[in-house]
């Protein structure tokens, strides 16, 4: 990525910061031109994110670093959000969704992000933890749709 | 900062009414998840979860709903879902989980179904 992110956000892993993380995601991609059902599946894919890097990451630790980075695409129009951590990293190629017919809690995490995102990929981080980059584009339906103002309040 | 997750408990033509108000997110699940065991420790032939006031639900609250119908199964109960909402409904739509529930369209409906 060849330019800096429009809004950066440090936030601790804490799952009382979950509520105020969707809405601020909800009010960005709403800005952006994204439609009802799509704002609340990013803000579903975010809080997913967020809550396996407390979980899986930090144990459940309450005062672990997550950085939250957000780039607008402008060419097709959509956003590009890297997740950050400095918890326990994994392999990515173990990060699967698991077998939806096995009808059993938990686990729906992974195969939720991968099913409503345009694009997810799982990294380590150098120097330690884990990196989540998820893009979501606009579907042409809402490209059609979104007004050129809305687009240009988050041109960097 | 967060909005305080609310479950009220009610008995309805003979069902047992559980309503939770609130996001359920991985920060209360298990408040949810606590109260419905609470219920089907008493066997009622009938448990409802009156979602009507859920406006958001992660997998953390799917999972919860998923053990409450193993367990009702188990116990031979009735779960029923009623007042599902859009983002509710497409959560369970994108796990595949839509079909395994009964869901009434009204908390009567719920009571019969």
């Amino acid at each position: 990525m060849d330019r800096e992110p429009c809004i950066s956000v440090r936030l601790f892993s804490d799952p009382k910061l979950l509520a105020p993380i969707r809405a601020f995601i909800d009010a960005l991609s709403k800005n952006i031109g994204f439609s009802e059902k799509s704002r609340g599946l990013l803000a579903l894919a975010v809080d997913e994110a967020l809550a396996n890097v407390i979980r899986h990451g930090y144990s459940e630790r309450t005062d672990g670093l997550i950085w939250l980075n957000i780039w607008r695409l402008s060419d097709p129009l959509g956003l590009r959000i890297v997740l950050e951590d400095l918890g326990r990293s994994v392999d990515p190629s173990l990060i699967k969704g698991r077998d939806l017919a096995d009808i059993r809690p938990g686990g729906l995490g992974v195969h939720i992000i991968k099913e409503t995102m345009t694009e997810s990929k799982w990294e380590a981080r150098p120097g330690g933890g884990m990196r989540l980059t998820l893009v979501k584009l606009l579907a042409p339906e809402e490209r059609e749709s979104s007004s050129p103002s809305q687009s240009e309040n988050y041109t960097p | 900062m967060t909005q305080e997750l609310t479950i009220a408990q009610s008995s309805v033509a003979g069902a047992t009414v559980l309503r939770p108000g609130g996001d359920i997110d991985m920060s209360c699940a298990p408040s949810v998840r606590k109260a419905v065991a609470a219920v089907m420790r008493d066997r009622p032939a009938r448990l409802v979860l009156d979602l009507s006031a859920v406006m958001y639900m992660d997998s953390s609250g799917i999972a919860t709903l998923v053990e409450a119908l193993q367990q009702s199964m188990r116990n031979k109960m009735k779960f029923v879902l009623v007042g599902v909402n859009p983002q509710v409904r497409s959560a369970l739509e994108i796990t595949k989980l839509l079909s395994m529930f009964t869901i009434a369209a009204t908390l009567e409906d719920a009571t019969k179904k």
